[in-house]
């Protein structure tokens, strides 16, 4: 109910009109990478899946941001059903440790049929151009290569929320969904990812 | 319920209905007909049109059947995704954020409920004299002074063109007119059936006709015949269903030129932002004719015209 309504909330603030490119909307486990330059990013990503598919996706974010308040810990947990990961090492452990167990906790979610919203630039950037891309997603590849690595451009979004405010303004924004790409056998690891921004990247241009 | 009372809103929905009963038959017969792959495409447009006049014609009617508060409500909703369009178009910078906020959240339900409530001295003011000094205020205490005129202009218009132009339709259900009451939904069907049947028989005449561009550079598709011919039609149309209005017969033809005209000149000035923004629609919502602001942009101009000079020479 909450995320139905959420969903139609999003759709009339950000009026997305929605390119499927090379993919087509399906139930098998995918990773969604998107650029990202707005907290509002992977909300209108979600609410312009099918219904269907919105119920078996689920975002990744980051502890420390959702779990900061009531209303976001309620969100994250019942609405989005979002992975959380943390960014912020507890005393003692290193900071190789939390990215493993970052991969392992996505790596479970797909085990149990769940797709993945995935910005792999790991923070919000200024909307221009794509920061390099963290090396999680390539770890979770290498891990779980069968998955589908779809890539998504979001364009607009930065002007509906942009960093510091708290209210959406609506604005028309776009989103393009581009073909599905998967790790090769024998794929370094930094051109994996390199290929998979330039993914993302050249959704913008298409036309 | 005036619909159910009123026999010239009978008459002009049942006419309503009728025409697009036989544009639909038509505009069948002539996909049938259509072997040309180029003239396929300008035929299956001309359906997706006709297909929405369906649509836009019943969700109007049910406004209008509900009674004022339900055209006050619709044309509050067509404001808001008028002005989406526009604000998206338009280069703000964060540091428009709130002014933003106040121009989608707070000014246009202040105007529209200014306009329910017929407070005429309030609702013609509200925009042009508060909203418009509060929001250069708004912006500048922001501190961000890049392109600091053009951000408070581009947003000052975007309220003037989508909310308080657009507003002046709904307005015409308070204005009484000497001798006849308050006519209500006859005065706001006048206009719309006017202002979108100029539009209509523009394209038509255009299509059929057009040989001579008449602004190749603000927009292309704007003919000399198709202006002549529907500008003509549209005061003709007007005239015709003088019975259902205030006015004479010579009254409403004349009323519906100078609709047509300013019309016109909506299309015209909505062609020149697109052009400069390099955009063709200003959205994609109704299919075949592109955004809401696409199909509303002569209302824009025609609606505050026609409310300020039927209230100046027929106010009571």
């Amino acid at each position: 109910m909450i995320s139905a309504v959420l969903a139609v909330v999003a759709q009339v603030l950000a009026g997305s009109s929605v390119r499927w490119l090379g993919s087509v909307p399906t139930e098998g486990q995918r990773v969604y990478i998107a650029n990202h330059s707005s907290h509002f990013d992977f909300i209108v990503l979600w609410s312009y899946l099918p219904s269907r598919l919105r119920r078996l996706t689920r975002p990744v974010a980051a502890r420390d941001y959702w779990e900061r308040d009531m209303v976001r810990r309620y969100l994250a947990a019942r609405v989005f059903n979002a992975v959380l990961i943390d960014r912020v090492a507890a005393p003692g452990t290193a900071a190789g440790q939390l990215g493993r167990q970052a991969v392992d906790q996505m790596a479970e979610a797909l085990d149990d049929r769940h797709s993945l919203i995935l910005f792999p630039e790991g923070t919000r950037g200024s909307g221009e151009d794509l920061a390099p891309f963290r090396s999680g997603l390539y770890h979770l590849c290498h891990s779980r290569p069968d998955v589908e690595v779809v890539p998504v451009y979001l364009e607009n979004l930065n002007r509906i929320l942009p960093k510091g405010h708290l209210l959406p303004v609506p604005m028309l924004s776009r989103i393009t969904f581009g073909a599905p790409l998967h790790l090769q056998p024998a794929e370094e690891k930094d051109a994996f990812l390199e290929r998979a921004r330039q993914a993302v990247r050249e959704l913008k241009e298409a036309a | 319920m005036n619909l159910l009372h009123d026999l010239a809103l009978q008459r002009l929905f049942g006419g309503l209905i009728l025409l697009l009963i036989v544009a639909t038959v038509i505009g069948r017969l002539i996909e049938r007909r259509t072997r040309d792959e180029r003239a396929m495409a300008t035929v299956q447009n001309l359906n997706a049109r006709i297909n929405a006049w369906w649509v836009m014609s019943i969700v109007f009617a049910l406004a209008v059947l509900v009674g004022p508060v339900g055209s006050v409500v619709l044309f509050a909703l067509l404001s808001f995704l008028a002005l989406r369009e526009f604000i998206t178009l338009v280069p703000t910078r964060p540091s428009d954020h709130r002014a933003l906020l106040w121009s989608f959240f707070v000014i246009p339900p202040l105007q529209y409920l200014l306009v329910g409530l017929h407070w005429y001295g309030l609702f013609t003011i509200l925009i042009p004299v508060y909203a418009f000094l509060f929001l250069a205020l708004r912006i500048a205490i922001s501190g961000d002074t890049t392109h600091f005129l053009e951000r408070v202009s581009a947003i000052q218009w975007a309220l003037m063109i989508c909310v308080y132009s657009l507003s002046y339709a709904p307005a015409l259900l308070g204005l009484s007119i000497r001798g006849h009451g308050t006519p209500g939904p006859t005065l706001l069907l006048f206009l719309v059936i006017v202002v979108q049947g100029s539009d209509v028989l523009q394209y038509i005449f255009g299509k059929l006709l057009g040989r001579r561009k008449i602004a190749p550079l603000v927009s292309p598709s704007k003919t000399v015949e198709g202006f002549v011919g529907g500008i003509a039609a549209a005061t003709i149309l007007g005239a015709l269903i003088w019975w259902a209005t205030p006015f004479t017969f010579w009254q409403a033809g004349l009323q519906a030129l100078v609709i047509a005209l300013t019309g016109f000149g909506g299309g015209l000035v909505m062609s020149a932002i697109k052009r400069d923004r390099g955009v063709k629609d200003f959205g994609n919502m109704i299919a075949g004719h592109g955004g809401i602001l696409d199909r509303v942009d002569s209302l824009t101009f025609a609606a505050p015209i026609f409310f300020h000079i039927t209230r100046f020479f027929f106010g009571g």
